[in-house]
């Protein structure tokens, strides 16, 4: 397998984006990632998205993009795990550059969700997950999270005030960031006087709903290092399933297939959770990033609340975590968010990041998430 | 002998004053009360329909019967509130309480005696030999006008019957039907609400069937009404049980134990099966009960059943009816009411 | 407008409990499938799960998904019957305040959606507490 490069990146301003559409969308991030890489031809494109048929009515968007990004014929296509799907693009397009299948791979993701009404985007976010035996019951993404939060809160003694402050320090770190769809503070008490979604979690728990797009451009570390651009290598890629409906899990407040797949990448890269340097997770809901943080292995099994709690992952803390602002601050256009959290961290690792960069940062992870933990993806990144 | 071999009942926990609802209409409340005898009525939740409590209540009728529903060779849903129009509610029982592919169902439309005429067939087959075990349930969730008289009463509840000729806890010793046509209360194809022709549902109505048939029923089988150790009579109201009762020659204490109306309300279809679950939860073997329905349009079927030994095995293996009625009770207000009854106009 | 078949083909599970126990080492699958999870056995034979059990995780859904939009605000929970399988389902007839994990509940039979006015309507299984 030949080693990975990314050599561009390229994200626009997250929000609802009334007048565009997903083709403008996804075209517009793709051209700011064409750019940065000083590529005007591609040999294959990725694209991650999750349910574009339920939000606007449109499939076969691997030959539609390939059209709109004037590529025609390069091969495309266009891969689905829910939420998880910009991470799985990233996983497809590293698998073509590594095994010597494409030189210059566009992996991106979009996502155009302000086209339906909020009770059709509630559905087809539920789509993700079990149409017959969770769905057909009336279940919602918030409300299969919010059981997570309970049975956390049970089990862990897990706080209300420890889900807010995840919240908190996402908007921090998002109100430094100018592409983020909300970026400004929030306070504890916002967070937990905010509306009511699925009790006990509330709106300011929960990420929103976004049109974006992200891309990346791969190619082998030999080529990038002729393009004397600073190298940042993918070194790993770990992917795992799990049961999809949350009843079927072993346990309901553990994320198997985080854990699996972060083991599967540690291993891959040589790497150890604490040779981590900056974390990009997939903060859905507020719970989920503190579950993502022990299925990572970046604090102990039901210590996550406290962590937060003690500033740990905090953007000057020993871990830190979403520096982009995460899910909750940034956006979640679904399909685009696992390429997303790649940019963050190419971005901290080449020092690009501004007010959000952590001091000598070298070892990046990304970990983004389908459902209610059905399948997990994780990435690791390191500054050549 | 061919009889009752199980039976249960299922009655929704939310309940409505006569006083709340007589507040919104500007209605004098004590009047109501006294003049209808009811207190508050049932209200089903939104996700109950005639459909699920005649589930429940089945389920509650096979605990008690001990059998296999595969060997049910018929069921009946007698109701004025099936779920659609044209597609039996029998089905959806049948395929819940597993009684199918080979089984018989329709469903039964007579107003308020829907339940005992599945029970009259239901029986009827059973006696004929032509089936092993018969199923027959009566249930209502009906509906009153907003600010009618019938608001007050009109509610849901379910009973359900199964009959066979092995380990019989009622036997039927004699069954009798008695009916007109008497256009005392009717919905026409389409209408949300009934009508009825107000004190025209008395007398010509309700008394003379009742009374048709209990003495129709009491003089094929030799019996007078003091031979009975209970009888139920079909309540639309708390007073014309006890009136039919008296013009018949039966005492209060006889109609007591099945008079559910005062904190249940109409449960229509369900009304004098479920007076009947009642009574025999607190029968004891060898009492002699009368049953007569009434439905407007009009009828009344009556049975009289002899209580065997084996009601003290069965009687406590299901909820008991007076326990549905008077525990885990949650009050509504109008609002709520209105929302779960489906009488307020919303957005398409 | 889906098919009836989609809600149809599920009714042995949805009003009877209709669930797959492996021959080989006694999984039970529901709603059933082809092949044992656990031991990638493909023989199993048809159990009806258990009729109660108790509340492990619950959740009160205020917004709602299309179907369920004049429904909210609702319970939903998993539950681990006395059988060991473990469902979700909406827990009904009770204030939101008597929710608790490990209260012990009962499957009733319920009315789940309805297409519309006009449209199918759809049952199923619910929890109440006991």
């Amino acid at each position: 397998m030949r080693e990975v490069a990314v050599i561009g990146v390229g994200m626009n301003k997250w929000g609802e984006h009334w007048e565009k559409s997903l083709r403008h969308v996804f075209t517009e991030a793709a051209i700011l990632a064409l750019d940065d890489a000083g590529v005007d031809k591609i040999d294959s494109l990725i694209v991650g998205c999750m349910s574009s048929g339920l939000f606007v009515g449109q499939e076969h968007l691997s030959s539609l993009l390939a059209d709109y990004l004037g590529q025609v014929p390069v091969p495309a296509a266009r891969v689905e795990s829910a939420c998880a799907s910009g991470g799985l693009a990233l996983r497809m397009g590293f698998i073509e550059v590594a095994s010597g299948m494409s030189d210059v791979v566009l992996v991106g993701g979009v996502e155009k969700m302000t086209d339906v009404c909020g009770h059709e985007a509630t559905y087809a976010l539920g789509t993700a997950a079990d149409q017959e035996y969770e769905c057909y019951h009336g279940i919602t993404f918030p409300g299969l999270y919010a059981l997570i939060a309970r049975a956390h809160m049970e089990k862990y003694g897990t706080t209300r005030e420890q889900l807010a402050m995840v919240a908190v320090k996402n908007h921090d770190n998002g109100s430094l960031n100018p592409l983020a769809q909300y970026p400004f503070k929030v306070t504890v008490d916002a967070v937990l006087n905010s509306v009511m979604v699925a009790d006990p979690l509330r709106i300011l728990d929960c990420s929103p709903i976004t049109d974006g797009a992200a891309a990346l451009i791969l190619c082998p570390v030999e080529t990038a290092k002729k393009l004397k651009k600073p190298v940042v290598k993918i070194t790993a890629s770990g992917m795992a399933t799990d049961t999809i409906a949350l009843s079927s899990r072993r346990e309901i407040t553990w994320i198997e297939s985080t854990y699996v797949a972060a083991k599967t990448a540690y291993a891959m890269a040589g790497k150890k959770p604490e040779d981590i340097d900056v974390v990009e997770v997939h903060d859905c809901f507020t719970i989920a990033e503190i579950c993502v943080m022990e299925a990572l292995g970046l604090v102990e099994k039901g210590k996550g609340g406290k962590a937060v709690e003690d500033g740990l992952t905090s953007l000057h803390g020993k871990i830190p975590i979403n520096t982009s602002g995460g899910l909750k601050a940034k956006g979640h256009p679904v399909g685009a968010t696992g390429v997303a959290q790649a940019i963050e961290i190419v971005k901290q690792l080449r020092e690009e990041a501004g007010p959000r960069q952590v001091k000598g940062a070298r070892v990046g992870l990304t970990q983004n998430m389908g459902g209610s933990g059905g399948s997990s993806i994780v990435h690791i990144f390191e500054r050549s | 002998m061919e009889g009752i071999i199980g039976y249960g009942a299922s009655i929704p926990r939310n309940r409505i004053k006569v006083e709340e609802i007589a507040k919104v209409w500007g209605a004098d409340a004590p009047s109501y009360k006294k003049g209808l005898l009811v207190e508050e009525k049932s209200v089903p939740s939104p996700d109950q329909d005639t459909i699920t409590m005649s589930v429940e209540a089945s389920k509650s009728a096979l605990k008690r019967a001990g059998i296999n529903p595969k060997e049910i060779g018929a069921v009946y849903v007698g109701s004025e509130s099936h779920p659609y129009a044209v597609k039996p509610s029998g089905t959806v029982l049948a395929e819940a309480i597993g009684a199918t592919p080979e089984v018989h169902t329709a469903d039964l439309e007579f107003a308020c005696k829907a339940g005992t005429e599945g029970m009259f067939i239901a029986w009827g087959l059973v006696k004929a030999g032509l089936i092993k075990y018969g199923l027959a349930v009566g249930a209502d969730t009906s509906q009153g006008a907003p600010g009618d008289a019938l608001e007050y009463t009109a509610a849901a509840g379910a009973a359900a019957y199964l009959f066979g000729r092995e380990k019989v806890v009622a036997e039927v010793l004699e069954t009798y039907s008695y009916t007109t046509d008497t256009p005392d209360f009717w919905r026409r194809e389409y209408q949300y609400y009934p009508q009825h022709g107000g004190r025209f549902t008395g007398d010509p109505a309700y008394f003379k069937h009742i009374t048709g048939a209990a003495k129709g029923i009491m003089g094929k089988a030799g019996l007078k009404p003091g031979d009975f150790q209970y009888v139920i009579f079909h309540q639309p109201n708390g007073k014309f049980p006890f009136r039919v009762g008296e013009m018949l020659g039966f005492a209060k204490k006889q109609i007591e134990p099945g008079w559910l109306v005062n904190k249940l309300g109409n449960t229509y279809s369900g009304s004098s099966p479920l007076g009947l679950t009642a009574t025999l939860d607190i029968s004891k073997p060898g009492d002699l009960v009368l049953i007569v329905s009434y439905g407007s349009g009009a009828g009344s079927d009556g049975f009289i059943l002899k209580v065997t030994d084996r009601i003290n095995e069965v009687r406590e293996l299901a909820p008991k009816t007076r326990e549905l009625l008077d525990k885990n009770r949650n009050y509504l207000e109008y609002g709520t009411y209105a929302k779960f009854r489906h009488k307020i106009r919303k957005a398409e | 407008m889906p098919t009836p078949s989609r809600y149809w083909r599920e009714i042995p599970q949805r009003y009877r409990l209709e669930a797959a126990k492996c021959k080989n080492c006694g999984y039970i699958a529901f709603p059933p499938r082809l092949i044992c999870p656990r031991c990638q056995s493909r023989a199993f034979e048809t159990i009806i799960l258990a009729d109660a059990g108790k509340i492990v995780t619950h959740t009160i859904i205020r917004v709602p998904p299309q179907p369920f939009s004049d429904q909210a605000p609702y319970a939903v929970g998993i539950v681990e019957l006395d059988d060991g399988v473990r469902l979700m389902g909406q827990i009904v007839d009770c204030a939101f305040e008597e929710l608790k994990v490990g209260k012990r509940v009962k499957i009733e039979f319920r009315k789940i959606y309805q297409e519309g006015e006009a449209g199918v309507i759809y049952y199923g299984y619910k929890f109440v507490l006991i």
